[in-house]
């Protein structure tokens, strides 16, 4: 899933395209025509059992999966930067040892813990999974757009300083701009948790592909538990990969590469 | 931290963070501080913190759990902050053990009184403030290795005197002892014991990625994409592949793995520790400075040699770094275990949320963040101490 150099032989430029299209198709059909896939999931399917989950549509599931960890990856993002920039900011100062500490605390959590957490305070459904998506999306967000914000190259900032840009132009035009790489590299890491910490979200009755796979634990169908989890494991990949080409490219721009 | 430049005149002096503290912690004391219910299931009454006793002990619990916030203000004084945080963790305790009690008293056999929103965002802010006056010390690892063994002393003091098992989580214990020690010792065994084969293979898969690098980053991506896969999904997926093994080998089965329960679990988190063992390990490796490769090289030592007395030790932070992103992401995924018959804390929690039962999910959970920030702690003592060692050889 790497991409080869620009001089690379043809072949090793085209190969990664040509997996990475594979698994989208692949994706699409076990999404949109799962009954293609009977034959090769009714051998470990059980005897007489179902082979293919039809007890919901799996594009709801998908979507409402990928709506969830949207919606939650979102906010987060949109808080953890904010939080970043103020406490990268002259008078947020006093705040950053702390922040850094929560950060730090915070990670330790692990993600089901924050899920089966917010069921106390939240309810079942769709709520504690959004909550615990969110809070649990901030911490990678927040430390990598405060390690962004804090390590660009000061002849920059200086030379920014010195052409009479304001503090908010300098913001905004330069110190967000060459931050975005390792901003969008926590940001990738927040989906990809976020995606997996979903999956989890069926056991606290959020509706999620994780449904899949936790019917086929409960009946012990093994063709259920291998549909699920190629459909989630195959976002995810595709998911993560994607926003590495994008930190790639947007890197390549800012010339941080 | 000295320059207040940017604090209003008045506020000159006071930590904004623990201004920010006392703040919430004011806030907090209007949610309910406990929970009275009338058994285990049903949705409770939620109390103020000034309704759970009567005013002979809330009294003097407020007043001390004012005061400990009060003493997180001032900014210069970081020891005396620690201590205030201390003092309204105390009150807290107190609060809450003399409340239980109190409302226990008049209440049915099957009645549950548990910590409610404000306990817990209170216990939250004292332990925020405990935190920044820490960071604020800057304490070195010998100082905090004491400090985390007085802080679990501590825990377990309280834990062992009885003074929590009037609260509702603490019935739920008490019904499940032995089963609880037995999850700690499987969890345990699933998060270290995989921690263990996934070093075994890792470091020497690390050095062979960095002594050969055709085989670094092909090895990495497969690494990172095991890594992207959701940890439901990893888990549900061994099953039938250690099924699958089991039924072609029957030795194994002999051996009591099976297809279902700890061993898929076991299996599933050696996959996902390889990665940060092998990157950190690769890592670690390339850090060591060229002239200290190169001087070793002029004295004649092997390339084993090297490895053993040059690279290994010099790369040893980051190599430890790796293993406390390991250790402490295998804890919390060792919960998913309790899905598939695995054991370990995820039992409870799972159970809890069949059943919903906050109390057992909360004796499920709690140990694991638990579990988890103690790692984290020791590994990074232990990744100081080993950063600092090199220095004093020289």
């Amino acid at each position: 899933m790497t991409t080869a150099p620009r001089n690379a032989p043809m072949a090793l430029r085209v190969a990664p395209m040509a997996l990475r299209l594979a698994l989208i198709i692949l994706l699409a059909a076990l999404v949109l025509a799962p009954g293609l896939f009977e034959p090769v999931f009714a051998p470990i399917a059980p005897v007489g059992g179902p082979v293919i989950y039809t007890r919901s549509s799996l594009l709801s599931l998908s979507l409402s999966h990928l709506g969830l960890v949207a919606a939650a990856s979102l906010a987060s993002t949109i808080v953890a930067v904010t939080l970043a920039i103020l406490v990268t900011r002259p008078a947020g100062e006093a705040f950053r040892p702390l922040s850094r500490s929560i950060t730090n605390i915070g990670q330790t959590f692990p993600p089901v813990a924050v899920l089966a957490l917010a069921v106390p305070a939240l309810g079942f459904g769709v709520g504690p999974t959004l909550v615990a998506l969110f809070l649990y999306g901030l911490l990678p967000i927040f430390e990598n757009a405060m390690t962004g914000l804090t390590t660009l190259p000061p002849q920059v900032l200086e030379a920014a300083r010195g052409t009479g840009l304001s503090r908010r132009q300098r913001l905004w035009q330069v110190e967000l701009p060459l931050a975005a790489p390792v901003i969008l590299a926590g940001i990738r890491l927040s989906l990809v948790i976020a995606l997996g910490t979903a999956t989890i979200g069926s056991t606290v009755a959020a509706r999620t592909l994780g449904e899949v796979i936790i019917a086929g634990l409960l009946t012990s169908n093994t063709a259920f538990v291998l549909q699920g989890g190629l459909i989630v494991g195959l976002f995810a990949a595709l998911l993560y990969d994607a926003m590495v080409q994008i930190e790639r490219r947007l890197a390549r721009r800012m010339g941080r590469s | 931290m000295s320059d207040t430049a940017t604090t209003p005149a008045g506020l000159r002096g006071l930590s904004p963070p623990g201004l920010l503290f006392a703040v919430l912690g004011a806030v907090s004391l209007l949610l309910p501080f406990m929970t009275l219910r009338a058994n285990r299931i049903v949705a409770g009454e939620g109390l103020p913190a000034w309704q759970i006793a009567e005013p002979g002990i809330t009294l003097p619990g407020l007043t001390v759990l004012a005061l400990g916030l009060a003493l997180g203000l001032p900014a210069s004084r970081p020891a005396l902050r620690l201590g205030g945080a201390l003092l309204a963790l105390a009150a807290l305790i107190f609060l809450l053990t003399n409340g239980a009690t109190a409302l226990m008293q008049d209440a049915g056999d099957y009645a549950r009184v548990s910590p409610a929103s404000g306990f817990w965002c209170l216990l939250a802010v004292t332990l925020l403030l405990a935190a920044d006056a820490l960071a604020q010390m800057r304490p070195g690892p010998a100082l905090r290795a004491v400090l985390l063994a007085g802080a679990l002393g501590a825990l377990w003091a309280t834990l062992a005197s009885g003074l929590l098992s009037e609260l509702s989580i603490g019935i739920e214990y008490a019904s499940r002892a032995s089963g609880f020690a037995r999850a700690t010792v499987r969890h345990l065994w699933l998060s270290l014991g995989s921690l263990a084969v996934a070093a075994a293979i890792g470091f020497p898969l690390g050095i062979a990625c960095h002594r050969v690098p055709a085989m670094r980053a092909a090895t990495l991506a497969t690494l990172s994409f095991v890594q992207t896969i959701p940890s439901l999904a990893m888990f549900g997926i061994m099953i039938p592949l250690l099924g699958a093994l089991v039924t072609a080998l029957p030795a194994l089965q002999a051996m009591g793995i099976a297809g279902i329960g700890f061993a898929p679990a076991f299996v599933a988190l050696v996959l996902y520790s390889l990665l940060p063992v092998v990157a950190n390990t690769v890592a670690g490796l390339d850090a060591a400075p060229k002239p200290a490769i190169e001087a070793a090289r002029g004295m004649g030592l092997t390339p084993m040699q090297r490895l053993w007395q040059v690279e290994l030790p010099l790369g040893l932070p980051v190599l430890l770094a790796g293993v406390r992103i390991v250790l402490v992401q295998n804890i919390g995924l060792a919960v998913i275990a309790g899905l598939i018959g695995g054991g370990g804390y995820g039992t409870f929690v799972f159970q809890g949320l069949n059943q919903t039962a906050t109390d057992l999910i909360l004796l499920g959970a709690l140990p694991t963040v638990l579990l988890a920030m103690v790692a984290a702690i020791t590994m990074d003592i232990l990744v100081d101490l080993s950063r600092r060692t090199p220095e004093h050889a020289r």
